[in-house]
């Protein structure tokens, strides 16, 4: 807060004036430097409607250093011209002179003296003329005045020249009344205090407005990252339809469980070394359900259950390859086995967890991605049930085109017989990714800026709740 | 899914009608097919090499049709207008017939000899007579082949298919094996005779073969056969014989296919002898051949077998979830080119499978074909009336309850890959990788996927070392799966779920590291306290720095460790600060 008697003194200055002033008229009126002036104005302006202030820049001129002491001495010629008595003075001593050598020649040049170079004791400075008119002197203390603007641009150009002026942008404030205009100052608060409301004098005070243009500040806070954010609101939609969740943590799993138990056969591409990341250490799964794994070899060497089956020769080495799971049915199928070896019960189950793919990376696939998997037993399912339920979950979701983000169908019986369901229960299931429906949702081209360590943090810090539906 | 790419003015003329765009992509629609993309020759070379390289090519218009895997039969043009019409019931699916050589002469003959049983045991073939092709023809017989090879053949490895000029060669055949060194012939398109060892080196470079190169180059003898005169037909699977090759103007095709599956040998004989019998004189009849294997086993070839399976209309109307009668049900199969009548005896259906339909093993694969004739859109969607209550898994209830009070707690929750590189969770840690337990990949194609993680502090590490310009402090945690060896798993290894969490500032807070553990420790319920409680306890460990380290104790059990990182494995991770972490096991408070 500037000085009190200075904003008075300017409050005062105001009140005279009909229209407005400028703070730099105020500085030269009330003889204080410009700057005290702004702070003064920005003082007045924190207070309310006291004052309005616009700020405007000019184009002045203004003398320099050199121009002030010509202003008040005397242009160097005239100074040189005074000081040589009418009996002349030696040329050496002149030129000791402060203003000598630049006075001697523009007094040459203005034909003022004239130099006797003959003179015995050595060469001689002598007045030509008795008097004269210092016009350079007179044309500075019209800028000083203020008054440049009776000096031709030609006139002030040469003095620029000769580093006597120089032009140069002024910032000032037009000031006006404000509406709340008055020549007192009453300080105003900035808060609110507890002593405030103890004495009750927060009723007398004037408060300082809010900025409310202004951002908050930031919480300090910790933040969820959005993918799970999303994965949150999947278990939830499935929890909402009644879907029990599976244990799917178990990345590494058996080609058995993986392919095989899905009636996948052996030489089928996605088994792979391109597309399957395969462990080496530990290479093998060594115990399996071993009746089931008779009649699953079964069914893929020679069918059975009503299928042809492939008629190739089954492998169990090649069934006892461990592998990084590539889709969370492989936890799918240890559940629906688990589940046969019960009495029948029907069940819905879902998962939503990590794969693995050994694929060719791009903006959209990565080698792990998080799957989200439904499965419904029970007896009599139809393919109409399917389509219902599909639509039901993408419904929840908001997605309208869920064809091209999922895949579904009815396990077959291939897959199931083997494991001791009954007969007559169908099984129908749907997968898809979590990743995708996100980037969709959030607008996220390329999948690196959403998953894995080299996500921006601030893209977390900023991400908003995750509403599906909405 | 293959791409099926047909030109379309052929495809109208072919099925005898014209459409619009829009017209055959809802036709696709209906037979369980995707019109993918409207294009043609010059478009695809515009995007792929540029406009110059595209100048002068056919702007004719290809449709470019997805076609589910298993279904080999609509891998041609002749097999989809085939399959099109039939289910339009313009015309009636042909009935395909192995037949006896017309003039009572002695069927083709090929002999196996027992050489080829290391490399690429099983042969069939088949002949195809007095065949009339045309230039279209022509190249949707070589293009059916390649469809093939990519698919049902698995790039050559399963089935490899060699289609020869029969007039130019004499049976009997012999399918044998030899050393790459004895072998010796002019290949297709080449003007001199080359030795297998030869030609593996020249096909190195060839942007196509090479890809097959790898099936037998390590085998001490290479599959080869030979006509009765010792000419080469064919060097399966990598390349013909020049001498037999087929022309515009063949009129006889001898075609074998050698194998390591029998059974998709057969298929795949029956695929290319199914669909382009159509353009023998006698229309969809295919020559038998004979087959000798070494122990002296006579089969005849190709087996064209029909198979009928019984069904009931109810089974179909119960699967699908639709009320039709078993007449109806058997029009639609019909259309699917499944012959099928109703037998009389209640709703039973017979249904007659060809030789075109290898995909379908099981009565579930008639029952799609209904659904799919029927109409998917047509089918009723209901709600199913399973009553089920859901369960959380309780890992991942406690998983979910603690991530929310971490991130109250003032941490950000970080999601990192479960795969990394050796180095992650070794050196840069300052562990040895042999002490880790970790579970290797066989078959990374780069470092980032050498181990599943055995913690998740590198994950971690390496999200601040991505986000250093962030403001300080910089507080992460993440909740989630490491992978560790255990034996008594079936298949040696198990997850683990870690909670971990890092402080990372101008100083190293470890003040705010165990006051996080504190926390935790509180959400958990368990008090501070040496038995029934939680307590830490100074600890070695090579990844803190020496005496800034505590073992974590939770009811007498080690869960973890918390403590100031050692400054070498700030560096390894690119860090330049102080940095303190905790990592710990959730699963005991379950």
């Amino acid at each position: 807060m500037a000085d009190t008697g200075l904003l008075e003194a300017l409050l005062r200055l105001l009140e005279k004036v009909d229209g407005g002033i400028d703070s730099q008229d105020v500085a030269a009126d009330l003889g204080v430097d410009h700057q005290l002036i702004v702070g003064a104005v920005k003082s007045l302006q924190a207070l309310g409607e006291v004052i309005s202030a616009e700020q405007k820049s000019s184009k002045r001129w203004e003398l320099t250093g050199e121009g002030r002491e010509i202003a008040e001495q005397g242009s160097h010629e005239a100074r040189v011209f005074n000081a040589i008595p009418d009996e002349g003075l030696p040329q050496n001593e002149l030129m000791k002179m402060p203003s000598g050598k630049v006075g001697f020649s523009k007094a040459m040049s203005n034909k003022w003296i004239r130099l006797d170079k003959a003179h015995e004791g050595g060469p001689r400075v002598f007045k030509t003329v008795e008097t004269i008119e210092d016009t350079v002197r007179d044309k500075l203390q019209l800028v000083q005045k203020g008054l440049s603007a009776k000096l031709e641009d030609k006139e002030k150009n040469e003095l620029k020249k000769r580093k006597l002026l120089s032009e140069v942008t002024v910032k000032s404030y037009w000031i006006t009344k404000g509406s709340s205009f008055s020549t007192t100052i009453t300080k105003q608060e900035t808060e609110l205090t507890p002593e405030m409301i103890a004495s009750g004098s927060w009723k007398e005070k004037k408060f300082k407005p809010y900025n409310f243009e202004a951002m908050g500040v930031a919480p300090d806070c910790g933040h969820l990252h959005p993918l799970m954010k999303v994965r949150t609101q999947f278990r939830q939609i499935f929890l909402e339809m009644g879907f029990t969740e599976m244990p799917t943590n178990n990345f590494i799993e058996s080609s058995f469980w993986n392919f095989d138990s899905l009636f996948q056969p052996q030489q089928h591409p996605a088994r792979d070394q391109h597309d399957t990341f395969f462990i080496s250490d530990p290479a093998l799964a060594h115990e399996f359900p071993q009746d089931y794994l008779e009649r699953v070899k079964q069914v893929h060497s020679e069918g059975g259950y009503g299928s042809q089956g492939y008629k190739y020769d089954w492998k169990i080495e090649e069934a006892q390859k461990n592998l990084l799971r590539t889709h969370t049915t492989a936890v799918s199928a240890r559940m629906l086995y688990k589940l046969a070896q019960q009495k029948f019960t029907p069940v819905k189950y879902f998962s939503i967890d990590r794969v693995f793919r050994n694929e060719t990376l791009d903006a959209t696939h990565l080698a792990e991605f998080h799957q989200i998997e439904g499965v419904v037993a029970d007896y009599g399912l139809t393919l109409g049930n399917l389509m219902g339920i599909l639509h039901q979950f993408f419904t929840k979701l908001g997605l309208k085109k869920w064809v091209e983000v999922g895949n579904s169908g009815v396990f077959r019986p291939e897959m199931l017989l083997p494991m001791g369901l009954p007969e007559g229960v169908s099984v129908i299931a749907w997968g898809l990714s979590l990743e995708r429906p996100t980037m969709i949702k959030y607008g996220i081209n390329n999948i690196r800026e959403l998953v894995g360590h080299k996500v921006n943090l601030q893209m977390v810090y900023d991400s908003p709740i995750c509403r599906l539906d909405s | 899914m293959p791409t099926v790419s047909v030109k379309r003015d052929l495809l109208f003329e072919a099925l005898g009608q014209k459409y619009t765009d829009e017209e055959f992509d809802e036709l696709c629609f209906e037979f369980g097919l995707e019109l993918d993309e409207i294009t043609s020759e010059k478009e695809i070379l515009i995007r792929e090499q540029g406009d110059e390289k595209a100048e002068g090519a056919s702007d004719v218009v290809l449709y470019k049709i997805d076609v589910p895997a298993n279904r080999y039969d609509l891998l041609c043009l002749e097999g989809l207008v085939r399959g099109l019409q039939v289910f339009k019931e313009k015309l009636e699916a042909p009935r395909y017939k192995r037949v006896s050589p017309a003039d009572g002469g002695e069927p083709q003959r090929l002999v196996i000899t027992e050489e080829t049983a290391s490399v690429r045991p099983h042969a069939v073939a088949a002949v195809l007579r007095n065949i009339t092709f045309t230039q279209e023809r022509y190249e949707s017989f070589i293009e059916l082949q390649e469809k093939l090879h990519q698919n049902i053949c698995r790039k050559r490895t399963l089935v490899a298919i060699g289609t020869h000029d029969l007039d130019t060669i004499s049976g009997p055949f012999t399918y044998t094996a030899k050393p790459p060194g004895e072998i010796r012939f002019k290949p297709l398109n080449q003007s001199k005779e080359y030795t297998a060892t030869e030609l593996m080196s020249l096909y190195k470079t060839d942007s196509h073969l090479r890809h097959y190169l790898h099936i037998i180059e390590n085998e001490p003898l290479y599959p080869i056969i030979y006509d009765s005169n010792g000419i080469v037909l064919s060097m399966p699977p990598i390349i013909n014989g020049d001498h037999s090759k087929i022309s515009l103007n063949t009129k006889n095709i001898f075609i074998e296919c050698t194998a390591t599956d029998l059974t998709k040998a057969k298929t795949t004989l029956d695929m290319v002898v199914t669909m382009f019998s159509e353009y023998c004189e006698e229309p969809f009849t295919v020559e038998g051949a004979e087959v000798v294997y070494p122990d002296g086993r006579l089969c005849v070839y190709p087996e064209l077998a029909y198979r009928t399976e019984t069904l009931s209309g109810d089974f179909i109307n119960k699967r699908v979830g639709i009320n039709e009668s078993a007449e109806s049900i058997a029009q639609l199969l019909t259309r699917m080119c499944l012959r099928s009548e109703v037998s009389g005896e209640g709703d039973l259906i017979q249904v007659e499978i060809p030789p075109t339909r290898a995909d379908v093993i099981h009565a579930c694969d008639i029952m799609e074909d209904a659904a799919i004739a029927y109409g998917f859109n047509n089918i009723v969607r209901s709600t199913p009336r399973t009553y089920t209550i859901a369960n959380q898994l309780p890992l991942n209830k406690l998983t979910e309850l603690l991530r929310q009070d971490l991130a109250a707690a003032g941490f950000t929750e970080a999601l990192t890959f479960a795969l990394c590189s050796e180095e992650d969770i070794a050196d840069k840690l300052r562990k040895n990788i042999a002490e880790t337990r970790a579970v290797h990949i066989s078959n990374p194609k780069t470092t980032e996927f050498q181990v599943a993680r055995t913690c998740l502090l590198p994950g971690l590490l390496k999200t601040l070392a991505a986000n250093r310009k962030m403001p300080l402090p910089l507080k992460l945690f993440e909740i989630s799966d490491v992978v560790l060896k255990d034996e008594t798993k079936d298949i040696g290894a198990r997850n683990n779920r870690r909670l971990c969490a890092v402080y990372y500032n101008k100083s190293p807070g470890f003040e705010v590291i165990h006051g996080l553990l504190d926390r935790v420790m509180q959400l958990l319920d368990v008090k501070p306290g040496r038995n029934q409680g939680y307590h830490i306890q100074a600890a070695e460990d090579s990844t803190f720095f020496p005496g800034r380290c505590a073992e974590i104790f939770s009811c007498g059990k080690s869960i973890g460790h918390l403590g100031v990182l050692h400054p070498d494995v700030i560096s390894r991770f690119e860090l330049t600060m102080p940095c303190s972490a905790i990592d710990i096991d959730i699963e005991p408070f379950l």
